[in-house]
């Protein structure tokens, strides 16, 4: 990004700031917060009738908290995050602000709360520009499950941004803010960061509280960054982890000092154990540009003395599976809320039983309406221990080859995706073959572990390359190390 | 497992979803391909397998009984929001029905 030794910035490059480059010009005064919001808010209106990564632009709300924001530097009391432009995934709360989660069904839903991750963000003076077009309920792998249009890749419009939090990874991509706050249920952050070129960071479950997200998969949701460098998602981390008596199912283990623990705990090659899934590296459908990408930063690693270690996780290819039971199983049950009675918009009929299913008819899109159905199908009686209890054994099965490979190496280095970002309606038809872009991201997802996609090349200089980095459960700061290594011997 | 235009009826009336015969159709089709996929999950052997329900470890997460009071603010938001009301009560039509 730019260098800020640079003297008399342009106003106009604000927006390509990092958090860490932003808070030290905002710190010496070298520009204001107002500033930095407004060459985002001037990115977003250049930029937003072409991407659509945002369906709700906060504009006033933005001024009003960057005034704000410069009010509190100029005492002296600034933290982290103050003063500092972000975007917010449309399916998670912000108090006052239209959150639709993409679906029709609540395109007039105003939450009256923050989700906890957001109050903490907002609590620092961050400065909201808008809330970041998706998937419908986070429903997909490309954005165009969106019923406000798909989000187009900053690189190439003619292809997806990806999905579910399309919207996220175009705002920061495009430097249309600073950061994103996402969510990722099976893929939902990592795969969109590495389609657009930035860093996504998908938090073990349980990290960070889920208060306030509107809820997919209650056992698989878990809400975490994207930004444009290691220690940005460092610092986020910092900020949203930890535990809320909102979410019990949130961990009461100590937030690490994210940063320093990267800085300090720094990872030398030499004494880190690579594994490299043999499922991921042989699937059938992997592009041969991708491996070849992923591969080379993999010789990287090794010449500079990383010990790299060929393992196995042979329930790999029973992920999707698993993830395409258990999760629409717990979508049914969940979306069975959205049902236009207490909020969001409702189809006037005669009877209750019509009003439910026409107001889900009208605000749902397709593939809302097939994952409630495979669901609920699961879910019913006589059907219950065919899909959903085999697959959570199944799933019992993929969380033990974590383990186990764990015990031998230190992280796991797969693509985040076999293929960079696919054109527009190429897949959309195909419900199968979109459920399978997942392929890599999912296990994660399913086991409960982190997992960070980091940019690690583009084919043909044009469609980024995201490079996957899973660790053990509550092993962000050695994900975050090792992102960091790797980001480091790529600019070297 | 190939789904029928029925099978679609009755999940559809469970999931309290009204939909086209030509969404029925297409969703027949897309359904049946779903969980001919699924079906993979029979080659794995878990016998004597636990189920995975949660991954964080933590057991009996509990909170004290006591009712807290909604803030004032967040009530008449709240209140605000619903698609038709009496006063600040909600309306919603008739639960049970003569027949």
């Amino acid at each position: 990004m730019y260098l800020l030794t640079l003297p008399n910035l342009p106003m106009s490059v604000l927006n390509q700031l990092t958090i860490t480059e932003a808070r030290k010009g905002l710190d010496n005064g070298d520009f204001s917060s107002v500033e930095l919001t407004t060459a985002c808010l001037d990115r977003i209106k250049e930029r937003n009738e072409e991407i659509n990564a945002f369906i709700t632009i906060t504009e006033d709300l933005a001024m009003e908290e960057a005034r704000k924001a410069d009010e509190k530097i100029s005492r002296g009391e600034q933290e982290k995050l103050t003063g500092i432009p972000y975007s917010v995934k449309d399916a998670i709360c912000v108090k006052g602000v239209r959150s639709t989660a993409s679906a029709k069904i609540l395109d007039n839903y105003i939450p009256p709360y923050d989700a906890t991750v957001i109050s903490r963000i907002r609590a620092q003076g961050a400065v909201l520009v808008g809330k970041t077009n998706c998937d419908a309920f986070g429903h997909g792998a490309s954005n165009e499950n969106s019923m406000y249009g798909p989000v187009r890749n900053p690189h190439d419009p003619s292809k997806v941004a990806g999905g579910s939090s399309g919207g996220a990874a175009a705002s920061v991509a495009d430097n249309q803010c600073v950061f994103a706050i996402a969510e990722d249920t099976g893929g939902s952050i990592r795969q969109p960061a590495s389609f657009c070129g930035v860093y996504g960071l998908r938090p073990s479950y349980g990290r960070n509280s889920r208060y306030g997200i509107m809820p997919m998969a209650s056992s698989f949701d878990t809400v975490g960054p994207i930004a444009k460098s290691v220690e940005d998602i460092a610092i986020l981390m910092e900020v949203m982890a930890g535990s809320d008596p909102k979410d019990a199912t949130t961990v009461p283990d100590v937030v690490p000092r994210y940063r320093e623990e990267v800085r300090n705990g720094k990872r030398e090659a030499g004494s880190l154990r690579v594994g490299i899934p043999k499922e991921y590296m042989e699937l059938e459908g992997l592009s041969v540009e991708v491996k070849h990408i992923i591969e080379t930063q993999i010789e990287m690693l090794r010449q500079k003395g990383a010990t790299i270690v060929d393992v196995s996780l042979p329930h790999t290819k029973y992920a999707i599976a698993v993830y395409y039971i258990a999760v629409p199983s717990e979508d049914s049950s969940n979306l069975g809320r959205i049902d236009g009675i207490r909020y969001g918009v409702q189809s006037d009929m005669d009877t209750l039983y019509d009003t439910y299913t026409h107001s889900r008819e009208h605000g749902f899109p397709d593939e809302v309406k097939r994952r409630i159905m495979v669901g609920t199908y699961a879910l019913s009686a006589g059907y219950y221990d065919a899909y959903y209890r085999k697959a959570q054994k199944v799933r019992t099965l993929i969380r033990q080859d974590f383990d186990n490979v764990f015990n031998e190496v230190d992280v796991l280095i797969t693509p985040t995706s076999p293929f960079p970002a696919f054109g527009i309606g190429e897949k959309k038809d195909d419900v199968l073959a979109m459920y399978l872009a997942d392929v890599f991201v999912s296990p994660a997802s399913v086991a409960g572990i982190p997992g960070l996609s980091v940019p690690v090349g583009k084919i043909e200089n044009e469609l980024p390359v995201g490079m996957q980095i899973m660790g053990p459960r509550l092993a962000e700061s050695r994900v975050l190390q090792v992102a960091d290594l790797v980001t480091k011997l790529r600019n070297n | 497992m190939k789904l029928t235009i029925s099978d679609i009826d009755h999940i559809a009336d469970m999931a309290r979803l009204h939909l086209t015969e030509d969404e029925k159709t297409l969703y027949a089709e897309q359904l049946s391909l779903v969980l001919e996929y699924v079906e993979m999950l029979n080659e794995v052997d878990t016998v004597g397998v636990e189920e995975t329900c949660q991954v964080t470890g933590l057991e009996d997460v509990v909170r004290d009984d006591v009712v807290k009071k909604c803030d004032e603010e967040v009530r008449n938001h709240i209140i605000a929001q619903f698609p038709v009301k009496v006063g600040d009560l909600l309306k919603v039509k008739a639960v049970f029905t003569a027949d």
